[in-house]
């Protein structure tokens, strides 16, 4: 058990960490979708068994999907490669791995000196549901009501009326101005592509 | 995509957590989380499509129009 | 005799309506309101002067006390009013002469914007000089001194959108400032030494603790004589007057001719038994008086604008009225003032109506045969030329000028010099005030009428033209009157006698009458000729200007101060005030350079924030 823990965990790290330095899109979404399976099996290896389920079913089965649902949409393509090679410089990451080292170091050292070893037993399904039903409804309602708030932005975000003009700000200012200074990485992609 | 691992990292500690003092309420925030994660990744999704649209472009700093 | 307090206080209260509810009221309202509560105030004056005449107080004074002003560590001026033969002679003729040409503004203004703004200032002025007038202690009379000042810079930039008016109204302001700086002093000095500020008080301790020639009394009486020239535009101080044409002219009438001026002759009479004791300060008065005379004389006889040569004429005779208190010719001086403020008041009017007749025009070089076309307007002006000029037994100017210049002679402190002096003044006026008659009413139509006065500013003119002539009359039962304020002026025998100062006096009218004439009306390439030679051209020019004392004081006062201003402009206090603003500048500046508008700059922000709140809880 304690093998599969430490197996999940490097999995997880590693394909995370592929999933960053990746430039291809869908490329990283995959390694993505990997590093959450991973961190399924680990949540299993802790016992907590239903969460690991719903890690699968929901994290990525569906949000992962609906990433990728919208990464197709987008059709990138090679530009995009391109571009998140030019993106991906020294300059870029440098500030936040600084802060991500910085928060590392503090969680090392706030879990200094515990007790090592896992606690034996799993936590039931039956447990967690009684906890949802009982201290924890509401925060069950209120979740239901984030659901129910997200769908209906997420659908009027993504509404497209046929004939609303569109303002394409993107067209006359700062799209325009990089085209004309012959900056392809902030023209757009489209546009440039076909424009004779 | 890094705010998903983000997520998924703090709600493992908290399942971590939950395991380590033998009880429900790590998975049940692990829920919660989950739930939060969701509707953020359908409403931020559509919006970088909007942006896309608008735009033309997924660079971040294009959408400096609240400059100054 | 107990309604005095009204006459001052009709006003007052006139102006206070006028001043915060003029806006609301009709243009009828406001000059009902503003002329008639000068009209009621000159009603009250002549029931209080029956009343005192008739049956005259204890003493030949009424004293009323309204309150006490100030009570401080023994220093306790009131609120009080005097009524002597002297304060209400003048009061007489303020409100009188003030009625009158409140009636005519009427009028006269009724085209112009801000007409209760207008009349609230005159009836404040009025208020302040009855105040001034009635005063029975120094310090009120400041207060009413102050207050004609200040309405006075009020008038004169009245119509403050050009701003030369303003200049003007400023100029006038603070060279009379100086003025009352030395009257302030002088204040203080008597206040000190005597203790007290009551006049009649001051005056009897003065003469019990001075004695004749005491320095203290010489310094005093210096320093109120400063302070009358600021307010009487005598010299040094008289380079406001001329500027403050640029306000209306019935404030020019009123303030600068008939009484605000008159101000400083008012206080020198009420203050004579100070100048009693100080002879050398009562000949300086009488050589400022000398001086002015001959000095405003020379510039009136070079002027172009008709309110300027007036102006200067006003200078001039009030030179004559300091000359007679300075010879101690108490009485004619203030007859002097009462002749004086009919027709000047009536000079000033009858310019008003020309000016306003040629449409604004100001120049006399450009007016001319006026007389047919306003007729009423030439008889009138005629007739105060005339007085002003001195013609014999008719005109009332006559009676009271060729007083002065007879006691300039045969008076105590009298000299042949001032009679020289005042006969040269009296040629000069002849001189110019023909120069200006010629000018204006004969010849060929200069400028052509526009505009005919109606009956609320012909009116006036008449009234005042009869007082014109009549006024002289009454010099016995005046002096007679007022012999208990002022004292009788002592005559010593001269080389001549009066009726022959008289007859030298008319000649010299004569004389001033024919080469005006001569000049302006028969020959005018005579006066061209006079002008076009380089002598008469520079003299021209200098006394045009003055005599310099603008550009004198420009050069030692206003330029080095601008000067001293400009040096001082980046002193170190304002150095610290544009620090601050610089540096709240360079925050603003800094803190704009975060608002990027990069999602990417704030996320950053945020999660470097947080990072720093979490390693802060860690640590502590």
């Amino acid at each position: 058990m304690e093998l599969a823990f430490y197996i999940a965990g490097a999995v997880a790290v590693i394909a995370t960490l592929l999933m960053l330095t990746h430039v291809n899109v869908v490329h990283a979404l995959l390694y993505l979708i990997v590093s959450l399976l991973a961190v399924a099996v680990v949540f299993y290896t802790l016992g907590a068994s239903f969460v690991a389920a719903l890690e699968v079913i929901a994290y990525a089965g569906a949000i992962m999907v609906l990433f990728v649902f919208v990464v197709m949409m987008l059709n990138l393509g090679e530009h995009g490669v391109e571009l998140e090679k030019q993106w991906l410089t020294p300059g870029i990451w440098t500030g936040p791995v600084l802060l991500a080292s910085i928060l590392i170091i503090a969680v090392f050292y706030l879990v200094r000196g515990g007790t090592a070893g896992l606690a034996t037993g799993a936590v039931e399904p039956k447990e967690v549901g009684i906890a949802l039903f009982g201290p924890y409804l509401i925060g069950v309602e209120l979740a239901s009501m984030l659901l129910l708030a997200g769908l209906v932005g997420a659908y009027h975000l993504g509404f497209r009326k046929a004939k609303k003009p569109e303002i394409q700000y993107g067209r006359y200012t700062h799209e325009r101005r990089a085209a004309a200074s012959g900056n392809p990485v902030l023209a757009g992609t489209d546009q440039l592509a076909r424009t004779p | 995509m890094s705010l998903e691992v983000m997520l998924n990292a703090a709600g493992l500690a908290f399942v971590v957590a939950g395991a380590r003092w033998h009880q429900a309420d790590g998975q049940v925030v692990f829920l919660f989380i989950l739930a939060m994660a969701a509707a953020e990744v359908a409403v931020g999704l559509a919006l970088v499509r909007q942006i896309y649209e608008r735009f033309r472009s997924l660079d971040a700093d294009a959408l400096s129009e609240m400059k100054g | 005799m107990r309604l005095l307090w009204l006459i001052p206080a009709l006003p007052l209260a006139s102006a206070a309506v006028l001043a915060l509810f003029g806006s609301r009221l009709s243009r009828r309202a406001a000059a009902t309101l503003g002329v008639g509560s000068i009209g009621l105030s000159a009603l009250v004056t002549i029931m209080v002067a029956l009343d005192f005449w008739s049956s005259p107080p204890a003493d030949n004074s009424y004293t009323r006390v309204l309150w006490t002003w100030i009570e401080v560590a023994g220093f306790e001026p009131q609120i009080g009013f005097y009524l002597d033969p002297l304060s209400l002679v003048m009061v007489l003729v303020v409100t009188f002469v003030g009625f009158l040409i409140h009636i005519y503004s009427a009028e006269f203004m009724s085209e112009d914007e801000g007409y209760s703004r207008f009349f609230a200032y005159m009836n404040l002025f009025v208020a302040s000089m009855i105040t001034l007038l009635l005063a029975n202690n120094l310090l009120l009379l400041y207060l009413g001194w102050e207050g004609v000042g200040l309405c006075s810079y009020l008038l004169i930039g009245f119509w403050y959108r050009d701003p030369a008016n303003g200049l003007a109204a400023r100029k006038a302001f603070i060279v009379t400032r100086f003025g009352d700086a030395a009257m302030v002093f002088g204040l203080f000095l008597l206040f000190t030494q005597l203790g007290t500020l009551q006049i009649q008080d001051l005056m009897q301790r003065a003469s019990e603790q001075w004695q004749t020639g005491s320095i203290y009394a010489a310094i005093a009486a210096l320093l109120l004589l400063g302070g009358a020239v600021g307010k009487s535009a005598q010299l040094p101080l008289q380079v406001w007057l001329p500027d403050a044409m640029a306000g209306p002219t019935p404030t020019s009438a009123l303030i600068h001719a008939a009484t605000m001026v008159t101000a400083g002759v008012y206080l020198i009479a009420r203050t004579h038994v100070l100048f009693a004791l100080a002879p050398a300060a009562q000949l300086a008065v009488a050589i400022v008086g000398a001086a002015t005379l001959l000095v405003a004389g020379f510039s009136a006889l070079t002027q172009h604008d008709i309110k300027r040569v007036l102006a200067y004429s006003t200078v001039s005779q009030i030179g004559y009225m300091f000359l007679a208190l300075g010879v101690g010719a108490w009485q004619a001086a203030i007859f002097h003032f009462m002749t004086h403020a009919f027709f000047k008041a009536l000079l000033f009017l009858g310019a008003g109506v020309i000016i306003d007749a040629l449409h604004d025009e100001h120049s006399i070089f450009r007016m001319g045969g006026l007389r047919r076309e306003l007729p009423i307007t030439f008889w009138t002006f005629l007739i105060a030329g005339c007085s002003l000029a001195g013609l014999p037994f008719i005109t009332a100017g006559f009676f009271s000028k060729d007083l002065i210049i007879w006691q300039s002679l045969s008076g105590e402190q009298g000299r042949f010099v001032f009679w020289i002096v005042g006969m040269l003044g009296a040629l000069l006026t002849s001189l110019y005030t023909f120069r200006l008659m010629f000018r204006v009413f004969f010849g060929r139509l200069g400028t052509p009428v526009t505009k005919r006065p109606g009956y609320a500013m012909t009116v006036p003119l008449l009234v005042l033209a009869f007082f014109s002539i009549v006024g002289g009359d009454v010099k016995e039962p005046l002096f007679t009157f007022l012999h208990s304020a002022l004292p009788q002026a002592i005559e010593s025998s001269a080389f001549i006698t009066e009726l022959q100062s008289e007859a030298i006096a008319a000649i010299v009218f004569l004389t001033g009458l024919y080469f005006a004439y001569l000049f302006h009306l028969q020959k005018r390439n005579l006066a061209d000729a006079l002008v076009a030679n380089p002598v008469g051209r520079t003299l021209d020019q200098w006394w045009f200007a003055g005599w310099g004392f603008d550009w004198i004081y420009d050069k030692t006062f206003v330029q080095p101060f601008i000067w001293i201003a400009e040096i001082n402009k980046r002193d170190f206090i304002d150095g610290f005030y544009i620090g601050i603003a610089r540096l709240s500048e360079f925050f603003y500046r800094a803190f704009s350079e975060t608002e990027t508008g990069r999602i990417r700059w704030y996320t950053f922000g945020m999660a470097a924030g947080s990072v720093l709140f979490i390693v802060v809880v860690l640590l502590s």
